[in-house]
């Protein structure tokens, strides 16, 4: 594998956008492995809705960059058959909107196979999708719903948010025997940064820090992520400093909840920012989880801030006020430190 | 007739005979143990449709895969799954053939290629099509993935989904439509606009034909000329079996919908009676050879039954197991 962009520089990294990270992580894996072959609505000629795909099928032709017609079902359902078969798929279902059309086939089958084979049958299949808002989509194509999906034993659930764990989730979900699902957040796909190409698969099941800080947790996943650390840029520079440590989700399911409790252990406050809805979302999960495990330590209640209660609206100045921005992070975690004695 | 038999083989059709038998005596007594609460849940009973199993599955061979639906009792047990081990997974034990995890609707088996027993209707033809598609691109020629649904399904949209996928891949795909004639108690003619299914397989180009399903040879005839042209990369093929379930849906099932008469009518067509009769008048079995298949199919059950009771349930603690299989060490 040629990687064309960027600049290499001595330490191996290579800054890249999270696009080109995916694509160079998919381009590996059919170089490297005769058995991968990814498949999906328009990935081919078109190069993928997303443009995560172009130029794929002139390197590795239509057999392994392979189009479908619109049976999200059917082709998904495929993909089960064919990694039973032994081939190691990547199914693109377009976004998650669509995916709600392939439901039954991960949730009542590559989720159950194992299981109810008694352990004969594993599903090793990846299946990637966009997930959320914020492109003045509408409410048809602007869901969050990893949160459905993180509810169903038999599934791992991945949201990489970084161009790194772009480019070395994949690898590792390919490698999994179990079916992997990964949430691509569509407005992820312009953001640029480092990726380490040396680095190697990266682990599908823990959180990690990617900013440190004394006062305060937010916990944040896929398109979150950046929204958070924006907010937390904002906290450190105000008036009356605020040390924000943001820990991002990674892994969905199973949640890394060691991560979290550490983090939280230490600054007795945590933020949960969701895409999704409030009302039995992942967020209410978290938020449970950590106060059975830290509810001693905690100085308040735990935070969530998650989509409001509506159908994603269309005109922009509704969206943005539908989803959590970086004025609301900003907002709630100053007024929950504030609330309880100030930075430390 | 009786060239069909000599086409067939003599020694072929008294199998197609003894495995309608073992299916039929297998099912007749797992009725009567669900009537004694050792097995629970949904059973579906195959009894009447024997025919189709038998004819089909008599003509697989071992690189080939098979998919089944929740009527799937007889289907496991022709592919070669032991009895024993399918009666024990309807008795919930850690014996079973899906180690009591599946019960009477997923029976699963690695060594046979058996994929189940899948028990949401419609849902496992995209599979068939997958199987076929990974055979067909590590260059396997010559295996073919067989299908058993029933005509529900095809009401289903993952039945048009399958069939247009398979085709536009042309896998190495059979379908096998078992058309009992109900879905539950709703009747193909009041749930379909068009009832005659080989036409809508036929939309999506893909051959397709409507055979007598209660009549064994015919199933066999059929199913060697499909398979013939699928393991010579023929692509798909559609076989809609016309057949009836001479017991009701589940064991839930009342009955309701259909009239006496109608089930008195297919049972003269009882596909074993009037196989058996066609051997013995062929000269082909004795009436004792056939006496003795039963006495063989109930044997079989009774040693199945035994061997079900005596084995041991899983223990509780295993009971988070096989819902992730173990991640091996990342390359």
């Amino acid at each position: 594998m040629t990687i064309t962009d960027g600049s290499t520089s001595d330490s191996g990294l290579v800054e890249m956008t999270y696009r080109d990270a995916m694509r160079s992580a998919i381009a590996d894996a059919l170089a490297t492995d005769e058995r991968v072959f990814i498949m999906g609505e328009d990935v081919a000629d078109y190069g993928g809705t997303y443009a995560v795909t172009k130029g794929l099928y002139e390197e590795f032709g239509r057999d392994r960059v392979r189009n479908t017609p619109l049976s999200e079902s059917g082709f998904v359902g495929a993909g089960i058959g064919a990694a039973l078969g032994g081939m190691r798929p990547i199914v693109e279902v377009m976004t998650v909107n669509f995916s709600l059309l392939a439901l039954d086939q991960i949730v009542n089958t590559a989720a159950t196979l194992l299981h109810m084979s008694g352990g004969q049958f594993n599903v090793p299949l990846v299946v990637r999708m966009t997930t959320g808002a914020g492109r003045q989509l509408a409410a048809q194509h602007s869901h969050s719903l990893e949160g459905w999906y993180a509810h169903v034993p038999g599934l791992k659930v991945v949201a990489p948010a970084t161009p790194h764990d772009a480019r070395w989730m994949l690898p590792s979900a390919l490698a999994d025997p179990n079916p992997v699902i990964i949430f691509e957040h569509s407005g992820l796909y312009n953001e640029s940064g480092p990726v380490d190409l040396a680095a190697g698969p990266a682990s599908l099941d823990r959180a990690e820090v990617r900013r440190p800080g004394d006062d305060v947790t937010i916990i944040a996943s896929a398109g979150m992520v950046p929204k958070a650390m924006r907010a937390a840029e904002e906290l450190a520079a105000g008036s009356a400093p605020i040390a924000a440590e943001v820990v991002d989700l990674r892994s969905l399911r199973p949640l890394d909840l060691d991560t979290l409790a550490a983090s939280v252990e230490r600054t007795h406050r945590a933020v949960v920012l969701d895409e999704g809805w409030r009302t039995g979302g992942l967020n209410g999960e978290i938020a449970a989880s950590i106060t059975e495990r830290c509810f001693w330590t905690l100085d308040a209640p735990i935070v969530r801030l998650a989509a409001r209660e509506v159908p994603v609206p269309y005109a922009k100045h509704l969206e943005e006020a539908a989803i959590p921005q970086v004025a609301d992070i900003v907002d709630a975690v100053g007024r929950l430190v504030a609330d309880t004695g100030g930075p430390t | 007739m009786t060239d069909t038999l000599t086409e067939i083989g003599h020694e072929h059709s008294r199998r197609l005979l003894q495995d309608m038998i073992r299916i039929r005596v297998f099912e007749e007594r797992c009725a009567e143990l669900y009537g004694e609460q050792k097995i629970r849940g949904f059973l579906h009973l195959y009894i009447g449709e024997e025919a189709i199993a038998a004819g089909v599955i008599n003509l697989l061979e071992t690189r080939d895969a098979v998919l089944a639906t929740y009527r799937e009792h007889g289907h496991a047990l022709l592919r070669g799954v032991s009895a024993g081990s399918i009666m024990a997974e309807m008795f919930g034990k850690a014996t079973g053939v899906s180690g009591g995890r599946g019960g009477s609707m997923h029976l699963f088996d690695e060594a046979t290629r058996f994929f189940g027993g899948n028990a949401i209707v419609g849902g496992h033809l995209p599979l068939a099509v997958g199987l076929g598609l990974a055979d067909q691109m590590l260059g396997r020629h010559g295996p073919v993935t067989v299908c058993f649904f029933g005509e529900g399904a095809v009401a289903e949209g993952e039945f048009h989904e399958a069939l247009n996928l398979a085709a536009l891949w042309n896998v190495p795909v059979l379908f096998v439509c078992e058309n009992n004639r109900y879905a539950m108690g709703t009747s193909l003619r009041t749930s379909e606009s068009q009832v005659d299914l080989a036409l809508k397989a036929a939309s999506y180009a893909i051959p397709a034909w409507s055979v007598d399903g209660m009549d064994v040879a015919e199933v066999t005839r059929a199913t060697q000329r499909a398979l013939v042209s699928i393991r010579s990369g023929g692509g798909p093929m559609f076989i809609e079996f016309q057949t009836y379930r001479f017991r009701a849906h589940s064991m839930f099932d009342p009955d309701l919908y259909r009239e006496r008469e109608e089930i008195e009518m297919w049972k003269q067509r009882d596909p074993i009676a009037t196989f058996s009769a066609r051997l013995v008048e062929a000269g082909i079995a004795t009436d004792e050879d056939v006496a003795s298949m039963w006495d063989a199919a109930r044997d079989e059950t009774e040693q199945a039954v035994a061997e079900a009771e005596a084995g041991p349930l899983e223990p509780v603690d295993d009971l988070d197991t096989n819902v992730v299989a173990p991640t091996e060490v990342t390359p």
